[in-house]
């Protein structure tokens, strides 16, 4: 989506980003006045996503499967009651599902329709997630998209792929990384990737 | 007349669309104007004038679709979901103030208001008394023919043989609730197909896919 293919289109797409700002302006404005909207409500919504929801709330979700097995299997059991303990609940998150990589499986989600992804815990989507690259080859060559993320995953692991077409939002457990046996939890928070819970990427190793 | 219904969303399994670029964690928005196009289409969505099955269609069906970024789609669609119902007249948008007066909402977010509203979500679990019709391990085959309404069942998907994994109960159905026609909550299933039931012999070994599908998409197998 919006991709820059020819030099030529790279001005007309600029004014076409210009009339934007000018026509969100314009809507701002309109349900402003129209008493449709309350201003800092916006600012309240975008200060939201920008420092209190992100990725860094699903690392503490991992990381406490990590180190507590009794929240680890509460985890894959009921996603939703577990997460909803340390307060990551609401919009695109109510129906929770985790997924564990082992050995065996390594999970990938995507959304080929739309865009839907974990909120509460992962934030709002990258870019990559919500264009046609990654909606279209995900369900067909996860391991070329592994790729794309430099990652290679040994030849005989299967690959499990989620499409998101309803309201159940999918949030991938990581393997623990080896060497980290003695880490707590905030420590291993900072080597949950956001990409690794969506099943792009994995772990850092300490 | 109006046109057919036309989704150009259903991208799963199309070729050529090149690579995936990552993206660093911290980068959020890329346009300036990109945070109140959020902002603005989330506070839209909480005063009860639409669902989000409507927002979906809305977005889905726009012609220029292929060729907007993920946030003008947003705003495409906003504009086309407020001038549907009468709340933005096309010359407003034009002149950029409000010109006719605002029709009535059944509310509007306030400030105080945003946590709360954002941690409750919307839940689409509804309590059934019907049971449903297929369990763990139950052979499904998908709906085969594609449909003229918002659905969520995506082409690659379509007249596939799936294993039932998980049940969710049942939850408000996306293709009637789109249209202004009610959540009429079905079971909800994950069914889980085999790469080469999907792609054929060519298929990518290891792969299983997964779509979550509700009962009507669904025939024994």
């Amino acid at each position: 989506m919006g991709s820059h293919e020819h030099e030529h289109d790279h001005e007309h797409e600029h004014s076409e980003l210009d009339e934007t700002e000018l026509r969100v302006r314009a809507l701002q404005t309109i349900l402003t006045e129209k008493g449709y909207i309350d201003p800092a409500a916006l600012d309240a919504i975008v200060d939201t996503y920008q420092t209190r929801i992100g990725p860094r709330n699903g690392a503490r979700v991992v990381a406490k499967a990590w180190t507590d097995p009794g929240f680890r299997d509460w985890l894959l059991r009921d996603a939703s009651a577990a997460i909803a303990t340390l307060g990551y609940t609401g919009r695109q998150g109510e129906h929770m599902v985790a997924v564990e990589n082992t050995e065996q499986v390594h999970n990938m989600v995507v959304c080929t329709l739309c865009s839907c992804y974990p909120w509460p815990v992962l934030g709002l989507p990258p870019v990559w997630y919500k264009s046609a690259p990654y909606r279209s080859r995900a369900v067909r060559d996860p391991r070329g998209v592994l790729a794309d993320f430099g990652i290679a995953l040994p030849p005989g692991r299967e690959i499990r792929v989620w499409d998101s077409t309803a309201e159940v939002r999918y949030l991938v457990l990581p393997q623990r990384p080896p060497g980290t046996d003695g880490m707590n939890e905030d420590q291993l928070a900072t080597l949950v990737t956001r990409d690794s819970m969506i099943g792009t990427g994995l772990p850092r190793t300490p | 007349m109006s046109a057919p219904y036309s989704t150009h969303a259903d991208l799963g399994g199309q070729l050529g669309h090149g690579p995936v670029v990552p993206e660093d964690e911290g980068i959020l928005f890329h346009e300036p104007w990109e945070p109140a196009a959020l902002a603005l289409v989330l506070a839209m969505g909480a005063t009860g004038s639409w669902n989000i099955d409507m927002s979906r269609a809305a977005r889905e069906t726009l012609p220029a679709y292929a060729r907007l970024s993920y946030y003008q789609i947003w705003l495409a669609a906003l504009e086309k979901l407020m001038i549907d119902r009468g709340q933005l007249l096309a010359d407003e948008l034009a002149g950029g103030h409000m010109l006719h007066p605002p029709v009535p909402l059944q509310r509007v977010l306030q400030a105080a208001d945003v946590p709360a509203v954002l941690a409750r979500g919307s839940p689409t679990w509804r309590a059934d008394p019907q049971p449903p019709r297929f369990g763990v391990g139950d052979r499904v085959r998908t709906r085969a023919h594609p449909v003229p309404h918002h659905t969520r069942l995506p082409g690659y998907a379509r007249g596939k043989v799936g294993t039932v994994e998980r049940v969710h109960g049942s939850h408000v159905f996306a293709d009637t609730h789109a249209h202004g026609l009610g959540e009429q909550p079905q079971p909800l299933y994950t069914v889980v197909f085999e790469g080469s039931e999907l792609w054929g012999a060519d298929a990518a070994p290891g792969l299983r896919v997964s779509v979550d599908a509700w009962q009507p998409y669904l025939e024994a197998a």
